[in-house]
């Protein structure tokens, strides 16, 4: 490990973080306006953050 | 831990099933007789198997440990005399070498992955160096190296050996024949299931409704929940069986996720309709200009959705594994601070909290490889309504 691969890491970390960080933040917001829908928003609040984990873990092993 | 195991395996498993799985454990036995007659021999520390105890050799054992390996090694130790012990067993390497088909148990390796032991086998010289098998050229009686590691007068052979990863894929799939034969079995004669049927009914009945029918459509769905429902059981108990101590790390190995997503893809791309082809080469509903930038677009989109569903389950894993070891190897860093009873207690503390964790990542991992499988076949097979 180099330090601009680790610097990158770090950089591939923080934007993944943001991005969670949203798509777990809305999730809550909608189940908290409609708790009857939560199995619906948690759902696709798995397959977005699957998404968007498959997107950094992929940057993370092309930059290793 | 193991006696309740398999007092559990008993109940759920039934009469006829008890034959097998003593027939298995016998088989099991038989083998670590086997082994721990025929190979320990010890060798005073070598690359890998020695006595871990500094950071760097940490390191190099995790790495170890994510890779695959030769031979099913379970635990060493130091005897009274100071020699190093291994317990484990042998399997079997098969390798096509330039003269032809060889075959012999990694034991004649003798634990060597460093490439200094050299294994003939009808006129074949062969090493394992960093769990790569490779043939001596003729005339040469030692593997030398250049600077990158990469050895100057031996060449990689066609490596086809059961090695631990194949060695458990097999296990998981005599387990899941099983487990699903006696279910299937079942159903022919009553409509509810007993003993450990009853723990996979739920789960199958999960799979068709939550994961298969709602993502590919009421019409399709049973074309494909044969392989979802496949999918789904084989990357769970893998990796539930990463997380026994055998250390096994079968969907942590790119090789296995990659064919996991090729099957994938290939389901996909074979039960596309016309639109969707028509969507992904002529996009409807968009300038000519705009079409022929978007056709490379979007057919590159095609391979990277396997990409990440092959890259997603192998990081995931292999990062499971290495977080869960490097805090149990808090227990050997820590030790000089903290005395041997706190750091122990610390990486017992730790450990066990994220191998909790690792419980629940095991199963997501097994239901969002199966959800966006199920998803993408859906986009496949999806009739669109033309306005």
């Amino acid at each position: 490990m180099t330090i601009p691969n680790l610097v990158g890491a770090g950089l591939i970390v923080i934007g993944a973080g943001i991005g969670l960080g949203n798509i777990g933040g809305s999730a809550m917001e909608g189940i908290a306006r409609q708790p009857e829908a939560t199995n619906k928003i948690q759902t696709a609040m798995i397959i977005i953050a699957a998404l968007l984990e498959g997107l950094a873990f992929g940057a993370l092993f092309l930059g290793k | 831990m193991k006696i309740a195991e398999i007092e559990t395996t008993h109940m759920i498993l039934g009469k006829s099933g008890r034959n097998k799985l003593l027939g298995l454990i016998s088989l099991f036995v038989f083998c670590s007789a086997l082994a721990s007659s025929a190979a320990p021999k010890s060798d005073g520390g070598s690359e890998g198997h020695g006595a871990v105890t500094s950071e760097s050799e940490i390191n190099e054992y995790i790495l170890h440990h994510i890779k695959d390996a030769h031979d099913f090694h379970l635990f060493s130790y130091n005897d009274a005399e100071g020699h190093r012990k291994h317990i484990g067993f042998p399997l079997p390497v098969i390798v096509y070498s330039s003269k032809g088909l060889r075959t012999f148990m990694s034991s004649e390796f003798h634990h060597d992955d460093s490439g200094h032991h050299v294994v003939e086998s009808d006129g074949v010289s062969l090493v394992k160096y960093h769990e790569k098998i490779y043939e001596l050229n003729e005339g040469a009686h030692a593997v030398e190296f250049d600077e990158a590691h990469h050895p100057t007068n031996a060449h990689a052979v066609l490596d086809l050996s059961i090695t631990k990863s194949i060695f458990g894929f097999l296990l998981v799939s005599i387990l899941m024949l099983i487990a699903f034969g006696r279910l299937a079995k079942q159903y022919k004669k009553q409509a509810v299931p007993t003993g450990f049927g009853r723990v996979l009914e739920p789960l199958i009945l999960y799979v068709r409704d939550e994961i298969a029918r709602p993502n590919i459509g009421e019409k399709h769905y049973r074309r494909f929940t044969g392989f979802l429902m496949t999918v789904f059981f084989f990357i769970w108990t893998s990796n539930l069986l990463g997380l026994t101590p055998l250390g096994f790390n079968i969907t942590g190995q790119l090789a296995v996720t990659f064919t996991l997503a090729l099957f994938t893809y290939l389901i996909t791309q074979f039960s596309g309709t016309k639109d969707y082809w028509k969507h992904i080469f002529w996009m409807p509903g968009v300038p000519v200009p705009m079409k022929i930038i978007l056709a490379p677009i979007e057919l590159l989109g095609t391979l990277t959705k396997p990409f990440s569903l092959m890259i997603r389950l192998f990081a995931n894993i292999s990062a499971g594994h290495i977080v869960v070891m490097s805090l149990i190897s808090i227990a050997i860093i820590m030790k000089s601070t903290l005395g041997a009873a706190g750091a122990t207690l610390l990486s017992l503390a730790l450990s066990f909290f994220l191998t909790l964790i690792e419980l629940l990542v095991a199963f997501l991992q097994a239901y969002i490889f199966t959800m966006l499988s199920a998803l993408f076949i859906g986009m496949a097979v999806e009739e669109h309504d033309h306005h």
